[in-house]
């Protein structure tokens, strides 16, 4: 192993001052690098020169573990990628074979995939906007947050019997019908929901230590945010309004009125403003949709053994951090020959050192919660 | 449990086509080259003229429509997006074929930085989503390169594939998309394809003293498990 | 003659004493400032906080020290581990030094000194040696850091808090804490609205000097792990921890004493509001009281019969308190009302202060460095100066030109909040001009 030693401090001329760099080893032990996280910073005084994100820790070869199991043996190792936003994670999984293999889900159960991933994306908006108001001091919306998750992730567990790593699709539709109260359950979390978001926005949106703290802070112009492959809120708060939901839609999301909110300064501030924004509208989404549940089955013909043609197919979906995408590539077996993941988080995280740079270390825990990392999706 | 490649390999080299029966897209591209690899040097330079015309037939930009002709599974694919770069790239476009709704250009690897800057200029495919590499080891060149570039412009995702054998160097697109810096260091790290030009080619989600490449289908776990076994305990195998 | 042995022995003895029991009791108090932390932090988080030690987690801050102290004592190899080991102790006792001249009531007070607010000022300060050194001996990074923004803080802060403090004691005329509070009893009026901007300005400075959110900067856990007290564990961590709610205790009295006129009730030279003198007992009455009405619903028998334990204890203070007030007690011992009482308001206030302080905590997020130092420099410093200043021309227009208090003090406050609002503009102006941008 190469033990490199991080010289405590190496001297330097380009510096203020002509101060000593100092390198800063921040992870994967840290409180606030979301995971297991290593960002390597080279420091004059506070101000970060330079940064290198070093990822890996997490590292369970997915795409490899993949290629050794078959289409539906594969199905619950994605809920373990963005492990707080699994049922997105399913749902882009089992469309993407679903369109390998020609077959498509019944209305029914495209319309209940629709709702469970709507309550998924306010569940990991939820579970971000605590963890970064956190990592910036805010002590409090952590647990109103995590409150009202709490909410949603009951009603996975009525719905498929797990909460975190849900696996709540099958290839082809649902396994299981949902359960009675699904409407009901809900509307009852959905109904009120815009009054606590209000809540929590009182807590943050104008106080001016957040304000201070996030405007201006990791600016990312929709050119840099195009050019670094940005998706997902990241890209929308730099103004590019595009989102696969509307550009290329899935599962029922062609059905259902929302607008996608995009930001002007590409600021951390505004990748929040849209963010809390998008609890909204994911709320709206929820209530369309239980107005009106079709009838019918709820698994498509796919047949017990799925043998996809020989070919390849990409299909991508909105996860709640952006592009998710599958690249599989079938050869005509029964197991994938080879599944490639596009995790949104892996590249919007590549965008970190063009963000932090000239800025200070508090930033570095800003920046890093503003990009919505899941770390077992970074490194797969 | 070693590698299998042996059963899962198709005994084709090239990807898709020989297994799908239904259409005789394989070998014989329908449209005009016989794919000979020289690159062109002479559509190298004259971004200009093509451009215009280039954008509007493809697909209205808004409508939520998937890209053009529904078919299924890989067919040949001569459309007027392949034409252009055709006329642009002369024999540098090797294949073109569309395969569940998805074009897909085969294009000849010296020349894939070129391609691929004229896509993000004057196709438009501006945002490219993924990188990554397919391994067939039976096959010559055993590598596909693939990148998914998606144009906002139109709407539409296009992939460009470029095969390589495990020697040869492929042209790095860090420059046209910074994004591809790390997504080459992830298909450097899992299949040892090595990018010409890449700033910093180095390992990303194994660590630095990793030996083989992982997503390679010839990897063996057991290989790796033996060397670090004869390394660290100092015995001939773990079995 | 034997009066003179007597008043020796305890002009010795008393301070001695309650120097003993302060040592003793502040950790305990921290403690449970600890456990009130966490309790008022649950409330406002919709949890519940600490329950299982204890009837309601009232055993938490026992169980906590025990397990603190029993912890492995871990010195990293490569920290100065003379300095390392030093560091924390000189913050504990700069720390508790600065209890010794403050007045708890007329009855409690270890050294009367004529310097008093001064010393307290000067040795608080010093526990800054202990962070720095703890943060440099430490041999990391986060703890470098750390040290170097606590000392940047307490250096900018000191400062504000400083200037704070002048314009009480230009008020007061004094530096003995008997005597400012004295001085408040004469005046009428506490001094927090006599120079409410300086107790504005006290108050967010006191806020920074101890460290604490939304200027917790030094410690701040999501960026600097734990900032100078990274690599400390077990006992030494402790005894910084300790450091920090003592000091904390220590700005709240300060800011009592001075501005919320010490151990004085509210409206004490009101006779209307005489009531106000039962209402230590009713509290005590009233805590007892809930502490009843909790011990059948605890789990365990032996939670019951603690938070029994805890009723009787308050009914026992709560007759304590009362005592003064039955005129026969009062007759026979005139000092025991103000002792009494005077201890129970001084710890009232304190406990506000040091509630404003964890309220203040969980509702805001926290400042970055840079911003953090403009408000010192940029706003606190420039207007304390005012403030001291405006404090100084009413006194002024008070004494010599025969204005009333009121508008004296009126016109001075207003000036200086005018100078405020002009602070502020000009802050927020200069920082839209000269907005940070990351590099390019």
């Amino acid at each position: 192993m190469p033990d490199e030693r991080i010289p405590f401090a190496t001297h330097a001329d380009h510096t203020v001052l002509g101060a000593d760099e100092i390198v800063l080893n921040m992870g994967p032990q840290h409180p606030s690098t979301h995971g297991v996280l290593r960002v390597k910073l080279r420091l004059d005084g506070e101000k970060v020169i330079g940064s290198e994100c070093v990822i890996g820790y997490l590292h369970r070869g997915v795409e490899k573990i993949a290629e050794h199991r078959t289409y539906t043996q594969f199905a619950p190792y994605v809920d373990r990628m963005d492990y707080v936003a699994a049922v997105s994670n399913g749902l882009g999984y089992c469309e993407a074979v679903e369109k390998l293999l020609g077959a498509e889900a019944p209305p029914r159960a495209r319309v209940i995939r629709t709702i469970l991933t709507e309550l998924q994306r306010i569940a990991s908006h939820l579970f971000w906007l605590g963890t970064h108001a956190l990592d910036i001091g805010a002590l409090t919306p952590l647990f109103y947050c995590l409150r009202e998750r709490e909410e949603i992730l009951k009603i996975f567990e009525k719905f498929c019997g797990a909460r975190l790593t849900t696996h709540a699709f099958r290839i082809g539709g649902l396994q299981y019908e949902a359960y009675d109260e699904l409407e009901s359950d809900v509307e009852r979390f959905c109904k009120p929901f815009d009054k606590r978001v209000d809540e929590y926005e009182s807590l943050l949106t104008e106080n001016r230590i957040w304000v201070g703290r996030t405007k201006g802070i990791g600016i990312l112009t929709a050119k840099e945010a195009i050019d670094y492959g940005a998706s997902g809120p990241v890209l929308r708060a730099s103004g590019v309004k595009w989102d696969i939901r509307k550009a290329m839609p899935y599962a029922a999301y062609d059905q259902y009125q929302f607008d996608i909110p995009v930001g002007k300064n590409g600021d951390t501030y505004d990748r929040y403003i849209v963010r809390m924004e998008e609890m909204r509208q994911s709320r709206l989404i929820c209530l369309q949709a239980i107005e009106n549940i079709p009838t019918g089955p709820i698994m498509g013909k796919v047949g017990k053994v799925l043998k996809p043609p020989p070919g390849e197919v990409y299909h991508a979906i909105e996860a709640p951090k952006g592009e998710l995408g599958y690249y599989i590539v079938s050869d005509g077996t029964t197991q994938p020959y080879r599944i490639k993941i596009r995790p949104p988080s892996f590249i919007n995280l590549e965008a970190f050192d063009k963000m932090i740079r000239g800025h200070l270390v508090a930033d570095v825990v800003a920046i890093i919660g503003t990009l919505d990392i899941v770390l077992g999706e970074v490194d797969r | 449990m070693a590698n299998d490649p042996e059963e899962k390999q198709p005994s084709a080299n090239l990807p898709p086509e020989p297994s799908a029966p239904k259409t005789p897209a394989a070998g014989g591209e329908p449209a005009s080259k016989p794919a000979e690899t020289p690159a062109a040097p002479a559509a190298a330079k004259p971004a200009a003229p093509p451009v215009p015309a280039a954008a509007k037939p493809a697909a209205p930009p808004r409508p939520p429509a998937p890209p053009a002709p529904p078919k299924e599974g890989p067919v040949a694919l001569d459309n007027d997006l392949v034409k252009r770069y055709k006329e642009k790239f002369g024999s540098a476009i090797l294949e073109s074929w569309i395969d569940r709704k998805q074009t897909i250009l085969v294009v000849a690897r010296e020349l894939l930085a070129e391609i691929a800057l004229y896509s993000r200029d004057d196709e438009k495919f501006d945002w490219l989503s993924d990188l990554t590499a397919v391994d067939w080891p039976k096959r010559e060149k055993r590598f596909d390169i693939v990148l998914l570039m998606y144009s906002f412009e139109k709407n539409e995702r296009l992939r460009l594939k470029v095969h390589a054998s495990a020697e040869e160097r492929v042209p790095s697109v860090q420059g046209i998309w910074s994004t591809a810096n790390w997504m080459e260091r992830e298909a450097f790290d899992m299949f040892g394809v090595v990018f010409e030009g890449h700033p910093d080619l180095k390992r990303i989600l194994l660590p630095d003293e990793w030996q083989g490449y992982p997503l390679r289908k010839d990897y063996d776990i057991l290989t790796q498990d033996t060397a670090w076994i004869r390394e660290n305990l100092g015995i001939e195998s773990g079995q | 003659m034997l009066m003179n042995v007597l008043h020796f022995v305890i002009s010795i003895w008393v301070p001695l004493v309650c120097a003993v029991i302060i040592v003793a009791v502040l950790p305990l108090v921290t403690g449970y400032m600890v456990l009130m932390e966490r309790k008022v932090m649950a409330d406002m988080q919709a949890r519940l906080g600490p329950m299982r030690v204890g009837p309601h987690g009232l055993l938490q801050p026992i169980a906590d020290a025990v397990k603190l102290l029993i912890k492995e004592d871990i010195i990293p190899d490569e920290a100065d581990k003379a300095i390392f080991w030093f560091a924390p102790l000189i913050s504990v006792t700069a720390a508790m030094l600065a209890v010794s001249p403050l007045a708890i009531g007329p009855w409690f007070q270890i050294a009367e000194l004529n310097v008093g607010l001064l010393f307290v000022v000067g040795i608080s300060a010093l526990g800054i040696f202990g962070i720095v050194l703890g943060g440099w001996s430490s041999n990391s990074h986060y703890s470098l850091l750390g040290a170097l923004r606590s000392a940047a803080q307490l250096v900018s802060y000191e400062t504000a808090a400083g200037m704070a403090i002048v314009g009480g004691l230009l008020l007061a005329g004094t530096l003995s804490t008997r005597e400012i509070i004295q001085a408040q009893d004469d005046y009428g009026t506490w001094f927090a609205f006599a120079a409410p901007v300086g107790f504005f300005i006290y108050i967010v400075a006191s806020i920074a000097e101890t460290n604490r959110a939304p200027f917790d900067l030094p410690e701040a856990e999501s960026e600097l792990v734990a900032g100078y007290m990274t690599e400390y564990s077990g006992f030494r961590w402790a005894l910084y921890f300790l450091a920090e709610y003592v000091n904390m205790v220590v700005v709240a009295s300060i800011a009592t004493t001075l501005f919320l006129g010490g151990w004085l009730r509210p409206f004490a030279g009101t006779p209307a509001f005489n009531f106000l003198d039962y209402l230590p007992s009713l509290l005590m009455l009233g805590v007892g009281a809930y502490c009843f009405y909790r011990a059948p619903k605890q789990p365990v028998k032996v939670q019951s019969l603690f938070m029994v334990a805890v009723g009787l204890m308050m009914f026992v203070v709560a007759i304590i308190l009362f005592a003064p007030l039955i005129p026969a007690v009062a007759n026979m011992l005139p000092g025991l009302k103000p002792g009494l009482h005077g201890a129970f308001w001084f710890l009232f206030k304190v406990g506000a202060y040091v509630y404003l302080f964890m309220w203040l905590r969980f509702t805001f997020p926290r400042y970055r460095f840079d911003q953090l130092m403009r408000l010192g420099w940029q706003f606190l410093i420039p207007l304390s100066i005012v403030n001291v200043m405006g404090i100084g021309v009413a006194l002024v227009l008070h004494r010599h030109w025969g204005w009333s208090h009121f508008t004296a003090f009126g016109l001075t406050t207003l000036i200086t909040l005018a100078v405020a609002g002009w602070l502020g503009w000009a802050g927020e102006k200069h920082d839209a001009e000269h907005a940070f941008v990351g590099e390019t």
